[in-house]
């Protein structure tokens, strides 16, 4: 039994508002999954709860004829998911919400609830962050945007005042047309989890000039082959037949954007980092280095009994290498489904390692010839 | 058999699946007062004062009792059979509520409300003095000379018990490596000597420690609880509150897992006592799953400082063991768990030259240590098999072979307490896990690895005592009553704790009867009243133990039921049997040996040459080939054991009667009317050993410091299986737990001993998503000293699958982890330290 005073169910957003400003220890509650969880545990005992459950504008997603994508806050992450618009447009999204919890969670808790609660581990977090989502508050003294970057004031708190209700998310078309991307969450588990550190990378590719499209195709001629025969005979890691093409040949990074949960207090973006990765080609090695050297200035980790700091880092470097490969990936239309689970789910990468392994045994032996890109790899882990 | 070994259908499976079993708080009548215990805030110290005045106040709360108010009385948790002897009797250290505060989280008092809210609220409202000291929750700090005395009256320091345990009396390490230098040449022989620890974790039973309680007419305290031990409860109760047994009542309905927690009494006293100052009122006690974790009973944790000497060509000399197991705030089942530690490191392998084992127990300001599954010997092969793999490592010596050649061997006997191994297959579990991983293969392709993804192999053994004796008393009474239409209920106190002893017990007395089981009703809820007297269910025992008082019960209930159908058909008992719910002629096969005593001791049938002496039939045993017994073509010319003759020997011929118009007979008969009714006590003094082995074959992301389980088997010797599809869900979950304990399971606690993580969101156990498919092996030998070739499987499922992991993680990246569990963090650490990333 939850210590809890009274329960409105409000049948309009301004009933629910009007609610809220009416009896000031009242809160809302959409799916509860955050809100019984406090209750149970001694916080906010004795409340007042005012319901948004049941108030069917503030559910389902929709496309305006800007192209704007509106999410409505109290729909719950299966619903998210499952919805075709983001199935079509921000798959990233619905797979990253998808990660939260178990299947009972999912059905409960909501999207607005997810980025109300304020945490930095909310698993839509990071992706809403590359979003540039905008939040739409709604209070007594009528409504307001506000960007999501800024709607983070610290641990667990908002700008969202306490009588205000989160009435819509939109995502514009400049934000998300053209984009792939990949969230991963990192947890102790695969099921029933809050991350650990979950990182966002979605990437804009743009066909690169028809010289370095070829290039890049045929591999062995250009420059930056060179490097990635050097980075591979220097980390010891690839096959004696040469290391393996990186994904998104041809393309080069329109733009890049970068968003981590459990990095920092709140959600964050690593703008600079982003910014040094745009306009490069989306095949060149270095971009792996830049974005594990550079997150890392701009990320604020700390030590918990959870996890500690240095750990939590180099999660934050990895992560953001192997979500910016398999956005490349999606981009070019080669993405792995699931990729975004964690462990990530690696078709054929048990495969490739036992051939890799074979052929490094190979070559330790002295029986390969090593080193000719043959350029038909599959992208691995040339990153380390 | 007939019935024993066939894949039966779970005798609840639909009650279960459907939700009309019903478990404790089922039961709860819907207006039962609400019991909350208040916990301290602080880990040591004492209770000075606590004022409920403005908590009484609170409307729904209806009693407030603290740790002033209890009885002065000391009682025992164990749930150990009771022993006469003094010596030898549990330790009793804590009362219903205490005013020293031991750990964080104490019971310094309860409120009794009408519901929880009432009493959380009346809680918030009370005001406790303390007076502090400094909180210690390793072994290390507690041995510490300025670390507080937790139990001033039992013990001087905080040092529970410290035991040794040698292969021969005058064993010595250091003289054993005089020797050793002496046969072998000091260029020939090599020491290795290693710390490892393993962690504190909890049980995590699905239903938490539940109890409800009420004083009924009769002036009884009646409890019904979610426990494995109803008779033991019965008689703790009874301690804790200073009553005569006679008034405490224990039921035990369906129970949703309990894997050693549910072995110790938890709050069950406290919920009597409340009941009995509340005038007797229903009072409801159930733990918060935090309470549960961190209040209830958790697994040791053990520092193992190992040495070992071998030979440069894979022989093992000698090893020593000096173990610290970390006891918790209570003594609960105070040093049995690491002797258990101690007795499996020694005898697990066979030191040329012997072994020495010490442990201590050690008293900390944290979570009490007691039973959970296989009772130390995850912990103990844990030890053993990570300095046996670190040596092969170093060594280049094949950890599969150097196992094969230093493993414990057939006929096995423990010089301290006479247990011996008798059907033996140790060495055939590995064959079979080794094949079944492609051992050779993968250790040859997984050599010379480069790059941040890695492969490995890797194995541990084990072996399992199946019960408790000689160590401590194995009793079990078994109950069988004949229905007017031929049906039979059986009564027993080795409880079903979701293992499926009802189903396996129910088979049991089919094949013994001849009564189908779909007409063997189980009687699945104790009842201390009615049941009859049994220790409960623990250690790996109720098969073996409980299935003998079975086995002797069902073969009394037999001839009794053979009585009455002598003197109704006028034929001679010889000529008759039982079979398919029918009274029929028995055919003995030409020239087949005709010795059956069907009241043969311990439901043991004869040797076939008619010879009774005990070791004769065991040894004959011993000397027998290694091979898979068909009971009914015995190996001629040896000396075999006929379990159960009459069965065995005997076919069923003409059906003279049925057993409806038997039991209907009896009932009702104007000439001789008979409830027929057969009432055993078995007092089992065999004992024999289960044992096998894990094979994982795993891969690691080392940058992401993750290890995924590709393959894992478990190999077990654990004689004939009573119920196949049971068995292999048994081995399924103890491997899904062993998991759990290798990566990711660890209460923790924080520099104030405050838990950290005592909910299912912190405390790590795997999800579905994170146990892979899971191969179970069985190499079926039939035992001697099971009632039905049967040994134990309940426990040994979990105990070598951590070490396993570890040892292919050593496998796969050269990285000794000599801590559990293997965390990410863990991981990732260790694999920078040895700059692999």
């Amino acid at each position: 039994m939850y210590d809890i005073e009274n329960y409105y169910e409000a049948k309009s957003v301004e009933d629910a508002i009007a609610h809220l400003a009416a009896d000031e220890k009242a809160e809302v509650i959409a799916g509860g999954t955050d809100v019984l969880v406090k209750l149970r545990a001694g916080k906010d005992v004795g409340c007042d709860l005012v319901s948004i459950h049941e108030i069917p504008e503030l559910k389902g997603v929709d496309r305006l004829t800007d192209g704007t994508i509106v999410i409505g806050p109290a729909t719950c992450f299966t619903d998210i998911t499952n919805d075709p618009i983001i199935q079509e447009s921000l798959p990233y999204l619905g797979e990253a919400v998808d990660t939260v919890g178990g299947p009972q969670i999912r059905n409960m808790g909501t999207i607005g609830g997810n980025l109300c609660n304020g945490a930095t581990s909310a698993d839509s977090g990071a992706t809403m962050q590359t979003l540039d989502a905008t939040l739409v508050l709604q209070g007594p003294e009528g409504s307001r945007e506000v960007p999501v970057t800024e709607f983070y004031t610290g641990p667990g708190r908002t700008v969202r005042k306490r009588d205000e209700v989160l009435i819509a998310i939109l995502v514009k078309p400049e934000d998300y047309i053209g984009y792939s991307g990949c969230y991963i969450k990192y947890g102790k588990r695969r099921s029933m989890e809050i991350a650990t550190l979950g990182c966002c990378v979605r990437v804009k590719l743009e066909a690169a000039d028809a010289k370095q499209a070829e290039a890049g195709e045929t591999g062995g001629t250009q420059d930056s082959s060179v490097t990635r025969r050097e980075d591979a005979a220097s980390t010891e890691q690839k096959n004696a037949a040469g290391s393996p093409a990186l994904p998104g040949a041809g393309f080069r990074l329109a733009d890049v954007r970068i968003g981590y949960g459990v990095a920092a207090p709140t959600p964050i973006r690593c703008r600079k980092t982003e910014q040094m990765l745009k306009g490069m080609a989306a095949d060149d090695p270095a971009i792996y280095d830049i974005i594990a050297t550079h997150v890392e200035e701009e990320v604020h980790p700390r030590s918990s009994w959870r996890a500690s700091k240095e750990f939590r880092v180099q999660l934050i470097r990895e992560m953001a290498k192997r979500a910016l490969e398999q956005a490349i990936l999606r981009g070019t239309g080669k993405g792995t489904p699931g990729a975004g689970d964690f462990p990530p789910v690696e078709l054929g990468r048990e495969q490739e390692m036992r051939e890799t392994m074979t052929q490094g045994a190979a070559e330790a032996a002295g029986t390969a010839d090593g080193g000719e890109d043959t350029g038909c790899g599959k992208g691995g882990e040339h990153h380390a | 058999m007939e019935v024993v070994g066939k894949s039966m259908k779970r005798v609840d499976a639909f009650g279960k699946v459907t939700g009309e079993a019903k478990y404790t708080n089922d039961l709860c009548p819907k207006d039962a007062l609400i019991a909350h215990v208040v916990h301290s805030t602080i880990a040591n110290g004492e209770v000075l004062s606590i004022d409920t005045s403005e908590a009484e106040k609170v409307p729904g709360v209806v009693k407030i009792v603290t740790c002033f108010d209890v009885p002065d009385i000391q009682f025992p948790t164990a749930g150990h059979p009771w022993s006469v002897e003094a010596a030898h009797q549990d330790i009793a250290d804590r009362k219903l509520l205490n005013t020293r505060v031991r750990l964080y989280g104490d019971d310094i008092a309860a409120i009794v409300g009408v519901d929880n809210v009432a009493c959380e609220r009346a809680e918030r409202l009370l005001k406790i003095e303390y007076k502090e000291y400094p909180p210690f929750t390793t072994v290390e700090d507690a041995l510490k000379p300025e670390a507080t005395p937790l139990h001033p009256d039992l013990r001087k320091t905080n040092e529970l018990i410290h035991t040794s345990f040698k292969s021969s009396p005058d064993y010595d390490y250091e003289q054993a490596k005089e020797r050793a230098i002496r046969e072998y040449g000091a260029e020939h022989v090599r020491e290795y000597e290693q710390t490892y620890r393993t962690q504190r974790v909890s049980h995590c039973h699905i239903e938490v420690a539940t109890s409800w309680a009420y004083v009924d007419v009769n002036g009884k305290v009646t409890v019904t609880a979610s426990t494995q031990i109803p008779h033991i409860m019965r008689r703790v109760i009874a301690q804790a509150l200073g009553w005569p047994v006679g008034k405490v009542r224990v039921i035990k309905p369906y129970l949703g897992g309990g894997f050693g927690n549910k072995q110790d009494i938890l709050y069950e006293p406290l919920n009597a006592y409340l009941s009995v100052v509340c005038g007797g009122r229903c009072v409801c006690l159930e733990t918060t799953r935090e309470e549960c974790i961190s209040q209830t009973r958790v697994r040791h944790a053990v520092i193992g400082k190992t040495k070992a000497l071998y030979t440069t060509d894979g022989h093992l000399l000698a090893r020593t063991l000096d173990g610290y197991a970390n006891k918790g705030a209570y003594a609960s089942h105070g040093h049995a768990i690491a002797a258990s530690v101690a007795t499996v490191y020694k005898d697990l392998y066979n030191d040329a030259y012997g072994c020495r084992a010490d442990m201590t127990t050690v008293f900390t300001n944290s979570a009490s240590a007691g039973a959970m599954r296989a009772y130390g010997v995850p912990q103990s092969v844990f030890l053993a098999d990570c300095q046996i793999d670190d040596i092969c490592h170093r060594e280049g010596f094949d950890p599969l072979k150097f196992r094969m050649d230093n493993c414990v061997g057939k006929g096995f006997r423990d010089p301290g307490n006479g247990i011996t191994y008798y059907s033996y297959s140790m060495k055939e579990c590995m064959r079979r896990g080794a094949e079944y991983i492609h051992w050779d293969e993968k250790r040859k392709a997984y050599a010379n690895q480069t790059g941040p993804i890695r492969h490995g192999v890797g194995m541990s053994i084990f072996m399992y005592k199946v019960g408790v004796y000689p160590i401590s008393l194995e009793t079990s009474s078994a109950r069988m009553i004949l229905n007017q239409d031929g049906s039979i209920q059986v009564e027993l106190s080795a409880t079903e704790i979701g293992q499926g002893a009802d189903t396996v017990f129910t088979q049991m007395a089919s094949e013994t009867t001849g009564i189908t089981p779909d007409k063997v009703y189980i009687v699945s809820t104790q009842d201390t009243d009615l049941s009859p007297f049994d220790t409960g269910a623990y250690a790996s025992r109720q098969s073996f133990v409980t299935g003998k008082a079975v086995k002797k019960c069902g073969l009394e209930l037999r001839n009794r039921i053979l009585d009455y159908a002598s003197y109704m058909l006028g034929r001679p008992v010889e000529e008759l049997m039982i079979h398919d719910n029918n009274i029929c002629e028995r055919i003995l096969p030409e020239g087949a040996p005709v010795q059956a005593d069907l009241s043969a001791e311990n439901g043991y049938g004869y040797i076939a040459d008619g010879s009774k002496d005990e070791n004769d039939r065991y040894e004959g045993w011993l000397d027998a080939d290694v091979k898979q017994w068909n009971i009914d073509d015995l190996p001629s010319g040896k000396k075999s054991i006929l379990r159960d003759t009459g069965k065995i020997l005997a076919r069923p011929g003409k059906v003279l009667l049925s057993m409806k118009d038997l039991a209907e007979n009896a009932f009702y008969s104007l000439d001789r009317s008979e409830h027929i009714t057969a009432e055993v006590t078995n007092h089992c003094k065999e004992n024999t050993y289960a044992s096998g082995c894990t094979f994982a074959d795993i891969t690691v992301d080392m940058e992401m410091g993750t290890v995924k389980i590709d393959h894992l088997v478990n190999v077990h010797d654990s004689g004939t299986l009573l119920n196949p599809q049971l068995a292999e869900a048994q081995v399924h979950g103890g491997m899904a737990m062993g998991i759990g304990y290798a990566l990711s399971e660890e209460l923790l606690y924080n520099e104030k001993g405050r838990p950290l993580n005592n909910n299912l969101l912190d405390f790590k156990i795997p999800t579905a998503l994170d146990v892979p498919d899971l191969k179970a092996i069985f190499l079926q030998m039939d035992d001697p000293m099971g009632p039905y070739g049967n040994k134990a499987l309940g426990e040994p499922p979990v105990i070598s699958v951590a070490p396993a992991i570890r040892n292919a993680i050593l496998n796969a990246t050269g990285v000794a982890m000599n801590e559990l569990p293997m965390t990410q963090q863990r991981l990732v650490a260790a694999f920078q330290q040895h700059g692999l990333i």
